[in-house]
């Protein structure tokens, strides 16, 4: 298969979260954070380069919100080009991987940066439509693709 | 704009469908309301802070009377037997569940499960109640018959390409309508004692998935509604026996997810992605009103938009045909009651919210008002539960 960006901008992944003495005490309450979310996708592969969707800053923590409260997490993600055809099977890799490590009282949006994609508003739309999104998690050609997606972020 | 909160034009401009809320934004109307401290407590509220507000300090008026957990996984749908005794439910295990009332509760009779290979989205029982359909994910629609005293899939219905999202009879008997992710919505005329579906029609007038089919409850006249915004109507043309859309409802601005006629049919209720209700009057060829019917055929307009009571997608909508009661399925968990006022009228219909419950741990996937006893809600979730309620202010 053609590359459709041949020669991607990399980006330097962050560095470890440091650990604070409060969260090492068993008897606090950690709520979930923007930090914790953007942990558990920002190692899922892209699925044209063996890279993150961090190195290719398709993920940004700035771009994940959390509100643990009223138990909504919305997050942006930047295509590396316009037209890119991967958009839509990168946005549903991010919602499987939320889905399968989050609690489920959590609603999850994942949606395309504004202005960074020429088919934004129907990608969205797709994303958002939780009857789709069951239907192709039965399909097993693409359930395998989305698993070799996120299975680096699983490690 | 309210002189007092100086900031809710927007729940102004909705007032004709707020009106239990609207007092609070109408001036003179201000001092009926006796609590002062109600009126210091929305001061500085948003909208739809409001409105929870208000709905905390209605009284509970609907009653959960039975939790069944036994899906593993989201529950799709439900939908009654029109005895109004049995109900049936499917889901993402796979199986269909039938429940039987007994006594004073709700016992699961049967577990249909060797239909289908993957979800299964839709239930329907036949009018004579001798037949279930269900569809699935897996792009068929499975026939269930109880003549031998327990429910056997005798017949299996091929044509759609993927997915099958919705099943319904018509109310004659002579139609089952499907449709599907492949943006078809087909028509089956089946023969009697129900042996032979032969395909009437394929309807490829939507232009994306189509997500919900629902026949008229006195005529054959079919709803159905879609990923491309729209609300399709069809009926036969008797001449020469072709099935033909006769009018496209545009006004929502997502997928309208579930449709729902009134006891009458001559009112639609819909509900949207855009987290709105619709309610859509039909005006008959020479109705006094004058509006036009330019093809010969009723036109349906909107005639009220609820808005700003939903916060997330609204996934189903029952218009009961016995107490006139709607009542919707949310992606923000709850379930919320409307109830038309008395000053409504046909051309400018009013609804009020009834009451607002949380009803279940994840998304509230569909509502179904059983057809024979008034007040009586079924709804299923993500969760994996089914729910009984009981409405208690009819």
């Amino acid at each position: 298969m053609e590359l459709e960006n041949i020669n991607p901008n990399i980006f330097k992944k962050s560095d470890e979260r440091p650990v604070s003495e409060s969260e090492k005490n068993e008897n606090t309450v950690d709520p979930i954070d923007s930090r914790e979310v953007f942990d558990l996708i920002r190692n899922i592969n892209d699925p044209e380069h063996p890279l993150t969707l961090e190195e290719l800053h398709v993920l940004e923590e700035s771009r994940v919100e959390v509100d643990n409260e009223k138990s909504f997490i919305r997050i942006l993600f930047t295509p590396t080009i316009p037209h890119c055809s991967m958009a839509t099977l990168i946005g549903l890799s991010i919602r499987v991987k939320l889905l399968r490590s989050l609690p489920p009282r959590f609603k999850i949006s994942v949606q395309i940066t504004p202005g960074t994609h020429s088919s934004e508003n129907a990608i969205n739309k797709q994303l958002a439509d939780k009857e789709r999104i069951s239907a192709s998690l039965e399909n097993s050609t693409l359930l395998e693709v989305v698993n070799q997606c996120i299975a680096r972020s699983n490690r | 704009m309210c002189k007092l909160c100086m900031q809710h034009a927007a729940c102004l401009e909705n007032r004709k469908c707020m009106r239990k809320t609207s007092c609070i934004f109408n001036e003179t109307l201000h001092a009926q309301i006796e609590e002062p401290t109600l009126i210091i407590l929305i001061i500085n509220k948003s909208c739809s802070e409001i409105i929870n507000l208000i709905v905390s300090r209605m009284p509970q008026q609907l009653d959960v009377i039975q939790k069944l957990s036994a899906h593993r996984g989201k529950v799709w749908s439900v939908n009654w037997h029109p005895s109004g005794k049995v109900f049936a439910s499917c889901g993402e295990d796979k199986t269909i569940r039938i429940y039987n009332q007994e006594k004073d509760a709700w016992v699961m009779q049967a577990v249909l499960s060797d239909g289908h290979t993957r979800t299964i989205r839709d239930i329907a029982f036949s009018n004579c109640g001798m037949f279930l359909a269900s569809a699935s994910f897996d792009a068929t629609v499975s026939i269930w018959d109880k003549k031998a005293g327990t429910y056997e899939c005798n017949s299996t219905l091929e044509g759609h390409e993927n997915e099958v999202k919705s099943v319904a009879w018509s109310v004659s008997g002579q139609f089952l309508a499907t449709c599907s992710r492949d943006k078809s919505v087909w028509i089956w005329d089946i023969t009697a004692n129900c042996e032979e579906f032969d395909c009437a029609a394929v309807l490829n007038l939507h232009t994306q998935d189509v997500k919900k089919v629902v026949w008229h409850p006195l005529e054959d006249i079919l709803a159905s509604s879609s990923y491309d915004n729209t609300i399709k109507i069809y009926k036969e043309d008797p001449s020469d026996n072709d099935w033909t859309c006769t009018a496209t409802l545009t006004s929502h601005s997502s997928t309208v997810w579930g449709i729902t006629f009134d006891k009458t049919g001559k009112r639609i209720a819909s509900c949207s992605d855009d987290c709105t209700v619709k309610i859509w009057q039909q005006y008959e060829v020479g109705n006094a009103e004058g509006i036009s019917t330019p093809d010969n055929e009723p036109v349906w307009k909107c005639v009220c938009t609820l808005s700003g009571f939903h916060d997330r997608s609204i996934y189903d909508i029952s218009w009961c045909k016995l107490t006139g009661l709607i009542a919707t399925a949310c992606g923000d968990d709850h379930i919320r009651i409307f109830k038309e006022a008395d000053n409504s009228t046909k051309n400018e219909p009013i609804f009020d919210l009834e009451t607002k419950i949380l009803a279940h741990k994840q998304d509230v996937n569909a509502v179904k008002w059983n057809p024979v006893i008034p007040g009586l809600l079924l709804s299923t979730s993500d969760d994996g539960d089914i729910k009984i309620w009981k409405f208690n202010n009819l």
